[in-house]
């Protein structure tokens, strides 16, 4: 029997404000804020609501037979819950039907798993943790930021306790095999991999709204079809979008929400259920093993990771910014672990992609009018955080020094804690024996007397 | 096809952008293989490069008819025009020009510059056209520029070939909107004649469009290119400790000099190791020196004085940062050099080569706080420097004339009805 894995991803990225260099030193906050909040509330009205509640509504209506799944990072968690905390409710009533699924991902929808170990691995279970806070439920299932995955990332993945993971089904990794099983990893049994049907889910978010596509308009129940007349031991069909595809980039008006609405029905009557990656975990058995040695993701046509790290400006950005990962791991500054957090974002990289801009048409958002102004901006804005790293912690002392001195330090702050206690325990028992010396000369004095 | 065009300079005697723009485009053109191009300037000096079209000097071409032997006309003038050319030309003067001053062989005597008596000589200028117009053999008819307007128009009236003008400047961006009536008069009459418009960039495509009032779909953009320099490797960067930023042109008011100024006193509040470079000559030349002293930057902010040959491809390969903060520019060629001998360059959005460049980095003129951030990050950033570098030379390597020249053809094949 088939089943349908139906996930979105939700993101939005902090931008950055305008940064002029003079402003380096001076200004160490980074965000424009009305641009921020305006985002948010945008996708708030057009997507996110409208959308949860026909989710909602189709979970209801087929009697939980209907499951989804979200991967929200981290930053776009906090923008919601200071702009739209109804968001967060709505995703809180959503959990609650128990056919709804969170994945853990990076907290920051970071490149951490291509360039930091260390700090990848704590972007993760803060995500969990903060997942695990809001809706009540740990996460299983992996999924990196724009499904980044190679068989190392899933080697780390799986050693953190995540069964499974998603990656997308390019055909540089998959060859001539279909995306609509389950597959394994070539010498981790223990991980799952869950490969993206691009071609499913591309019709849906890019193509459901274009007039001159040869398949307009497309129908629930032509799309059902199209599944159903897949060979019978596809058992799996993972599809996979931005959730921006349910009300910004398919708006209302096309009608995505009717469509949605119908699915369930025209899947039900062809024998096709819905899963969640757990339950896909659970169910269905691997059909063979993929192998990545390169990381792959879903960007582009080219779906690898020449998007973020394809020129020289990227590639001196990422570098000068994991640079100071260990020493920024080690402060405890609240400001400059946010602001740590926040300039990883995989999006702003994107901004500083130049085959975007010299192939003419990009269908993504971008504030910058060029690659060179994201670059400009955000170089100048990591100017002065590493500025702020460095008045923290001086570069004159290198990471192992500065280690063992934090170490001392943190020791002698326990130790004289320890010996706080100690005087205090000393203290009280010679207060005792004094008190009972005084208890007890009276009574000399009684008996002197 | 047979091309006659109407320009007013030609390499290497040129005064601006429009005799570097005549020789690319020409050249560029002379590569399709049916394509011959006459070329009419007021005054050619004998040394221009003729091996890709023929160069017409109006200056020895008779309006008034003279009696002359073959070697007479051989002896004196036989180095610019040869005898059985001007005799062949004689039979063809129509009208009574003897108003006009000629020298014994009945030719007019330009000056080929820009003189005072300039509309005189564009007048002049169309008495000769005249002549070459009535002689006859071209298919089409180029003018470059407002002052070979009349002569394309008058051509056109005699030969009934169709007129295709080249709108390289008007005369909002020389004057900043103070437009003179005369010049505006002949601009606007060309235009109307025409039956094609072709403009060097979108800026200067809508102002055809909103002040000269002409029809969209009569007016095309056809951008400029750059001509390959010739032994390139030669113009190194010497390592030096400090970085150099450029402004190079005349010092005028179209320019923006002052924007430079600002800008270079906003890095240098900043930044140590940048130096600044005013390179060329012009009326608020003085303004700018008395600006860069208030501004107390004098110590890092150097003037050259005019640059001519070379001086300026060394300069412009000597520089770590180029800048065109043009408040207002048809096209700009200047940033495309730059960019040829691997300079950074920085552009105003109001110049026309903005809208065709995409390794450089493009502000208002009017926004020096962009501009010093620009330069900054290119002085401090590595990548920046490095990116742009690389990028916008392979970018200009292929911003080529003949393209340029293809687009040309292409709308003279649409005027006349020959695709």
């Amino acid at each position: 029997m088939k089943t349908i894995c139906f996930y979105f991803q939700l993101h939005q990225p902090l931008q950055l404000k305008r940064y002029r260099f003079f402003e380096i030193g001076n200004d160490h906050y980074y965000y424009d804020d009305y641009a921020n909040e305006a985002a948010i509330r945008r996708l708030t009205d057009m997507c996110y609501l409208p959308a949860n509640e026909a989710l909602m509504e189709m979970i209801k209506n087929s009697n939980g037979k209907f499951k989804v799944t979200f991967s929200i990072s981290g930053i776009t968690i906090e923008q919601l819950e200071q702009y739209a905390p109804e968001v967060i409710d709505s995703f809180k009533a959503l959990a609650k039907t128990g056919s709804v699924e969170f994945l853990a991902e990076t907290y920051a929808h970071s490149l951490s798993s291509i360039f930091d170990e260390e700090e990848f691995k704590l972007q993760v279970k803060k995500h969990s943790d903060k997942v695990e806070t809001l809706f009540g439920k740990r996460p299983t299932v992996f999924r990196n930021t724009e499904l980044i995955y190679s068989d190392e990332i899933g080697d780390l993945v799986s050693k953190m306790g995540y069964k499974s993971i998603f990656t997308e089904g390019a055909k540089h990794i998959l060859g001539w095999k279909s995306p609509n099983y389950l597959y394994g990893h070539p010498y981790n049994s223990k991980l799952k991999l869950m490969t993206r049907n691009f071609k499913l889910s591309d019709d849906i978010s890019f193509r459901f709204s274009n007039w001159s596509w040869d398949q307009y308009p497309l129908t629930a129940d032509k799309y059902i079809r199209w599944i159903a007349e897949a060979p019978e031991k596809e058992e799996l069909i993972s599809i996979g979008m931005n959730y921006a595809a349910l009300g910004e980039l398919n708006t209302k008006e096309n009608g995505i929400f009717e469509f949605m609405k119908s699915l369930p029905y025209h899947a039900l009557i062809n024998k096709i259920s819905f899963s969640t990656p757990a339950e896909v975990v659970e169910k269905i058995k691997t059909a063979d093993v993929i192998s990545s040695p390169y990381p792959v993701s879903w960007a582009d046509e080219e779906k690898d990771l020449s998007a973020w790290t394809g020129n020289d400006l990227q590639n001196e950005a990422l570098q000068k910014l994991y640079s100071v990962g260990e020493r920024v791991r080690m402060c405890t500054d609240r400001s400059l672990q946010y602001d740590w957090i926040n300039l990883q974002c995989s999006d702003h990289f994107y901004y500083m992609c130049t085959k975007h801009f010299t192939s003419g048409a990009s269908a993504h958002y971008n504030p910058y009018e060029s690659p060179y102004e994201a670059f400009m901006n955000y170089m100048n804005v990591l100017s002065d955080f590493l500025q702020r790293v460095e008045e923290q912690y001086p570069t004159t002392i290198d990471n192992e020094e500065l280690n063992s001195l934090l170490k001392t330090i943190n020791n002698q702050e326990m130790k004289i804690v320890k010996l706080e206690n100690q005087l205090k325990s000393l203290k009280s028992t010679k207060e005792s024996e004094e008190k009972s010396k005084k208890t007890i000369t009276p009574v000399k004095k009684m008996v002197k007397g | 096809m047979k091309a006659l065009m109407f320009g007013w300079e030609f390499p290497p005697h040129i005064l601006g952008g429009l005799g570097t723009a005549s020789y690319g485009l020409t050249k560029g053109m002379s590569l399709q293989p049916d394509m011959h191009i006459k070329f009419v300037i007021p005054k050619p000096f004998g040394d221009e490069d003729t091996n890709f079209l023929k160069i017409i000097g109006a200056n020895s071409v008779p309006v008034v008819w003279k009696d002359n032997t073959w070697d007479h006309v051989n002896s004196r003038i036989g180095k610019f025009i040869h005898p059985d050319e001007y005799f062949h030309l004689r039979n063809y003067i129509r009208y009574d020009f003897r108003r006009i001053t000629t020298d014994e062989f009945g030719c007019i005597n330009f000056s080929g510059v820009y003189p005072n008596n300039l509309l005189e000589e564009i007048s002049n200028y169309e008495a000769a056209a005249s002549v070459i117009a009535h002689a006859g053999d071209f298919d089409i008819i180029h003018s470059h520029d407002w002052l070979t307007y009349p002569a394309g128009i008058f051509a056109k009236q005699i030969s009934g070939k169709p007129l295709v003008i080249h709108v390289h400047a008007t005369d909002f961006d020389r004057s900043r909107g103070n437009v003179n009536p005369e010049v505006y008069a002949i601009e606007k009459r060309g235009m109307d004649e025409a039956n094609h418009i072709i403009t060097v960039s979108n800026l200067t495509r809508q102002t055809v469009i909103d002040k000269y009032h002409q029809h969209p779909s009569k007016v095309t953009t056809v951008h400029n290119a750059v001509s390959p320099i010739e032994d390139i490797d030669r113009f190194k960067k010497t390592v030096r400790k400090d970085k150099v930023i450029t402004f190079l042109g005349r010092i005028t008011m179209q320019k923006g000099p002052e924007y430079f100024v600002e800008a270079a006193s906003k890095v240098l509040e900043k930044t140590d190791g940048v130096r600044f470079v005013m390179a060329g000559s012009g009326d608020m030349m003085n303004q700018m020196i008395h600006l860069a002293a208030k501004r107390n930057i004098a110590d890092k902010f150097h003037f050259t004085g005019f640059l001519r040959g070379d001086q300026v491809h060394e300069m412009l390969a000597e520089s770590d940062v180029y800048i065109m903060p043009s408040v207002s520019e048809p096209f700009g060629i200047s940033p495309l050099e730059a960019m040829q001998v691997g300079t950074p360059s920085i552009v105003s959005k109001q110049s026309g080569c903005a809208e065709i460049l995409e390794n450089a980095i493009k502000t208002d003129y009017w926004d020096i706080d962009a501009m010093a951030d620009a330069i900054y990050s290119i002085v401090k950033y590595p990548a920046m420097y490095k990116c742009l570098h690389e990028k916008g030379k392979y970018e200009v390597d292929n911003i080529t004339w003949e393209k340029a020249g293809q687009k040309v053809r292409d709308i003279y094949n649409k005027v006349l009805g020959w695709a």
